[in-house]
């Protein structure tokens, strides 16, 4: 089958849906891949690239008119979708739940379509989740937009000309894109404070390294279906309010990335907090397209309000254009490879398979979107495994109690001393000392020769072989017969038991 | 000449030669010199005996020791490195076998009532009696551990209603037996109590072994070799013999700490592991562990990338590893990331596998040089500087939740710290849980990627990656 990739069309929208690397690989699948011409040029990749990968270049008509299968970034504009046939497969960002006109229309044409948007949260979808991966660049991108507009170091130095303070950023709502905000943040230097109303990804949090804002209120959990927040109660948002209202006079850099799934981004940064803040502060609003978290964001503006800078980009991915592409690029190979079962390439939407299923929001004309409910919850258990392990407590030894015991042995020694015959006394002896002797010799054993050490002692253990020599010349017929026995069994012991050592011995080495 | 005195000497010459192979074991340089110590030893003993005390019948003795030394030298030849646990219970069997076999022999021998009289025949007929016992006790219990090593019975323990009962009810029995032999054996009987106190005792054996699980096999294989050697010492007390005395008393000790160690190693006391049932109260904590989240699962050939960039790569190889046979490739793997420059270490736990030592006889095989196999303190600091762990079939060895829930079936059991490295990889064919029955939290973190399927196949196609 033949896959196509057009250009995108969308103003400001540098990325690319197949990068020449992911397209080889989409060709050893089976696929012929024809790419519009210059549709990689603005994420770097050139179509003479894309021609060694071996893609032929071909014009949008081409393209859109002769593919099966049509990668996309961005969903279809209305020419796009109107071009759309029959037997065509689409697969790109639709947002079904924004957009039901575009999904009323591509029903209607009768085209399979699959949303990127719409993969469902399961572990075996992670791979072509490109929310996430997109997440990911954009929670980048916004510590690198920040630096841009704010005036100062991120990070704190003492130098010949005065002391330099570190930058203080908030992050606001800690998914994919807040935890990867506060790694650039941190990695460049800054103190990093973080809230989010999931109390599971405190840890998370804590492991970059940065502070968790603790909310002062009785137990409330903000996680949703799917790992995602959910709405909160009136106090809880009063509480927050207040917080952010405190941490905003402190903060430098304010970065936004809370969304509720299907909803507008909650407002958490008022006017008058932005007012609040120190000139030359800068707020990122990742939810702006949605929105925004900040009330004064213009979506796709940046706009300065009272000495604040508020940077409302809605492309963020799309300015990281090389590596979104990429990763975008295989976020969807990812997903033909499960949809290629015979690696022959022909696709395959099978709707038993739950990451296919949950993104299908169209096929034969029928409108295939909301999904139903995933049959696996997502969520992580409430008390998360704490990875760091807890202080191991040490139990003091009773001194009394070794001291108790060896009284109570001393003294059945005694008693048995004073009935037992002399005969008896040195043996026991001998055997008292033969005990102190292993015990001292064995400690020095190493781990590694436990089993060679366990072999050689059963070795030596048949030493009571002995015994049935001892009493292998009785005139007694049934005694004779054992102690022959005896021997045979013993005698397997002593040599397997040596030999087996041996064996073991040769094998370690240096 | 005077043969007694010969004798006496060979016998100390054998009993020295005996500390010195096991004191020879405590490091590779000197083990090989040990085992031959050891082997000089036996044959002193033997030749002494068989010269001085042997008066008649060296026909049947030879035949004897030509047929079993055979055996034994087939069996040590063509067991496989991972059959060991299987192959050392059944000789511990062996040992047990005589041990009865001696003692009955001991006890027919019509010298017997000449020979000793009054306090000194009650303590005769004591330390034949705990002989037997000892010996029984040995013999059906590594039958028993034999047949679960081997997978001819489940690993599962089996836990009786009122076990514990039960055992005490069985020892109450060997005491009152013992009480009746002594008295009947004075007066010329006790065949009878000594027959039903070696059931007893074999049914005692089967059922101690039988109630313990599989993750607990290394306590048991050690205990039973600790077992064999206290038949050994009681046997030397019945015949007045120092020399098995001594070793019995060597290799008893040397057993039970052994015994001790692997013990310390999965934080158990000592007696709960012998009362058994140890993985049957996973049931609850695996149902509670269900639902921990998200696992990430890695491709072959993500993994041999992974390990490519790698600076330093800690192997973790649990029993998974001999089942799968797995121990040839991951040295192969090994070596090309050595070549590489990957700094590639083993580490191992007390008590991965079936049998203390186990997994390092399995690398020791392979060829793995041993100074880049280390004890789990050894390397246990070290994860945070580790790139990428790889978990080879192993599971309880490597749960976070032995530190984090103190209450667990496996709390506090020290455990080897991966998770604290960069990235784990774990080779599992499929989600269950270990032998302990606890669900692993580490499966479910973010820096765990599982890597499903056979390890084998998988390390295969890892090797063919790299």
């Amino acid at each position: 089958m033949r896959i196509g990739v057009p250009k995108e069309l969308f103003a400001g929208e540098k990325r690319v849906a197949t990068t020449p690397d992911v397209a080889a690989q989409l060709i050893k699948m089976g696929y012929d891949v024809a790419v519009e011409s210059n549709a990689g040029a603005a994420a770097n990749y050139s179509d003479a690239s894309y021609e060694t990968a071996g893609c032929s270049i071909a014009s949008r008509e081409e393209i859109w008119n002769d593919s099966d299968i049509v990668l996309k970034v961005r969903g279809p504009d209305d020419e796009e979708a109107a071009s759309l046939k029959a037997g065509q497969t689409l697969i790109s960002f639709l947002w079904p739940a924004q957009n039901p006109e575009l999904l009323q229309k591509l029903t209607e044409s009768g085209v399979t379509a699959l949303a990127m948007d719409s993969v469902p949260r399961i572990s075996r979808a992670q791979k072509m989740d490109a929310l996430s991966s997109m997440a990911n660049i954009a929670g980048y991108r916004a510590v690198v937009e920040a630096a841009q507009h704010f005036g100062r170091f991120f990070t704190g130095q003492i130098t010949a000309a005065g002391k330099v303070p570190p930058a203080k950023v908030l992050v606001i709502g800690a998914g994919v894109a807040g935890l990867a905000a506060i790694g650039a943040a941190k990695s460049m230097g800054a103190i990093v404070r973080s809230f989010d109303t999931r109390p599971e990804v405190k840890e998370q949090i804590e492991s970059m390294d940065a502070e968790f804002l603790m909310l002062d209120f009785e137990d409330e959990d903000g996680s949703g279906e799917g790992g995602y927040a959910k709405i909160m109660s009136d106090e809880f948002i009063k509480a927050e309010m207040a917080l952010f209202a405190e941490q905003a006079k402190d903060v430098d850099i304010i970065i936004t990335t809370a969304l509720i799934p299907g909803r507008p981004a909650p407002r958490l940064v008022l006017s008058d907090m932005v007012e609040s803040m120190k000139d030359g502060s800068v707020i990122v609003d990742l939810a702006a397209e949605q929105g925004g978290n900040c009330e004064l964001t213009e979506p796709g503006k940046v706009i300065v309000h009272n000495g604040v800078t508020i940077i409302g980009y809605t492309d963020m991915a799309s300015r990281l254009a090389t590596q979104s592409s990429q990763l975008y690029a295989s976020n969807l190979r990812h997903m033909l490879t499960d949809m290629t079962p015979g690696k022959d390439g022909q696709i395959v939407v099978d709707m038993e398979d739950e990451a296919i299923r949950g993104a299908t929001v169209c096929k034969d004309g029928k409108t295939t979107w909301p999904p139903p409910a995933p049959q696996l919850s997502v969520a992580p258990s409430k008390p998360k495994p704490a990875p760091a392990p807890a202080p191991v407590v040490e139990k003091k030894r009773s001194v009394a109690g070794p001291i108790i015991g060896m009284v109570i042995a001393g003294l059945a020694l005694l008693g048995l001393g004073a009935v037992a015959p002399a005969s008896f006394m040195a043996h026991f002896t001998v055997f008292v000392l033969a005990c102190f002797v292993g015990y001292m010799v064995i400690w020095n054993v190493t781990a590694a020769l436990h089993t060679p050490l366990m072999s050689v002692t059963n070795a030596i253990s048949s030493i009571i072989i002995l015994g049935a020599l001892i009493q292998i010349s009785s005139e007694v017929e049934v005694i004779k017969w054992v102690a022959v026995a005896t021997v045979l069994l013993t005698s397997i012991n002593i040599v397997g038991g040596f030999a087996v050592t041996r064996r073991m011995l040769e094998m370690f080495r240096r | 000449m005077n043969i007694e005195g010969v004798i006496s000497v060979s016998y100390i010459i054998a009993t020295i030669l005996f500390i010195l192979a096991l004191g020879g074991l405590s490091n590779q340089e000197t083990a090989r010199r040990g085992n031959w110590y050891g082997i000089i030893g036996m044959a002193i003993a033997l030749i002494a005996t068989i010269l001085g005390v042997v008066t008649q019948h060296y026909e049947y003795l030879f035949a004897a020791l030509l047929i079993g030394g055979t055996i034994g030298l087939i069996a040590a030849k063509r067991v496989q490195m991972t059959q060991m646990p299987e192959l050392v219970a059944i000789l511990h069997s062996l040992v047990g076998l005589a041990a009865v076999a001696v003692g009955f022999a001991n006890f027919m021998d019509p010298a017997r009532l000449s020979h000793y009289i009054g306090v000194e025949l009650t303590i005769h007929d004591i330390e034949t009696y705990l002989g037997i016992l000892i010996g029984a006790v040995t013999f059906s219990g590594s039958v028993i551990a034999f047949g679960k090593l081997s997978g001819r019975l489940s690993g599962s323990p089996l836990t009786l209603p009122g076990r514990h009962l039960f055992n005490l009810g069985l020892l109450i029995a060997a005491i009152f037996f013992a009480y009746q032999f002594v008295v009947q054996s004075a007066d010329g009987g006790g065949m009878q109590p000594l027959i039903i106190m070696t059931a007893i005792a074999l049914v005692f054996g089967i059922h101690m072994v039988m109630a313990i699980g599989g993750a607990d096999m290394p306590v048991v294989v050690s205990m039973l070799n600790s077992y064999s050697g206290w038949a050994a010492s009681a046997t030397g007390f019945m015949l007045g013999n120092d020399l098995l005395i001594v070793t019995g008393a060597l290799v008893g000790s040397s057993g039970a700490i052994l015994s001790y160690i692997m013990c310390r190693a999965m934080n158990r006391k000592f007696l709960s592991v012998i009362a058994g049932g140890f993985g049957t109260g996973g049931g609850t904590a695996a149902a509670a562990g269900e639902d921990q989240g998200e696992v990430n699962p890695i491709e072959a050939e993500e993994t041999a990338e992974l390990l490519a960039n790698a600076k330093q790569v800690m192997i973790i190889p649990g029993y998974g590893m001999a089942v799968a046979q797995a121990q040839h490739i991951v040295y192969e793997i090994t070596k090309t990331l050595r070549a590489k420059g990957v700094n590639v270490r083993f580490g191992i736990h007390p008590v991965a596998g079936r049998m203390p030592g186990h997994m390092n006889v399995l690398l020791a095989e392979a060829k793995v040089p041993y100074d880049i196999v280390f004890e789990m303190d050894e390397v246990n600091n070290d994860f945070p500087k580790v790139d990428v762990s790889v978990i080879i079939g192993a599971n309880d060895i490597v749960n976070p939740s032995a530190l984090t829930d103190p209450d667990g079936p496996i709390g506090g059991m020290p455990v080897l710290e991966c998770w604290k490295g960069g990235v784990s990889i774990v080779l599992k064919r499929s989600m269950a849980t270990g032998y302990a029955g606890v669900q692993n939290p580490l499966f479910f973190l973010d820096n765990t990627r599982m890597l499903f399927g056979d390890a084998g196949d998988t390390l295969d196609k890892v090797f063919k990656a790299l």
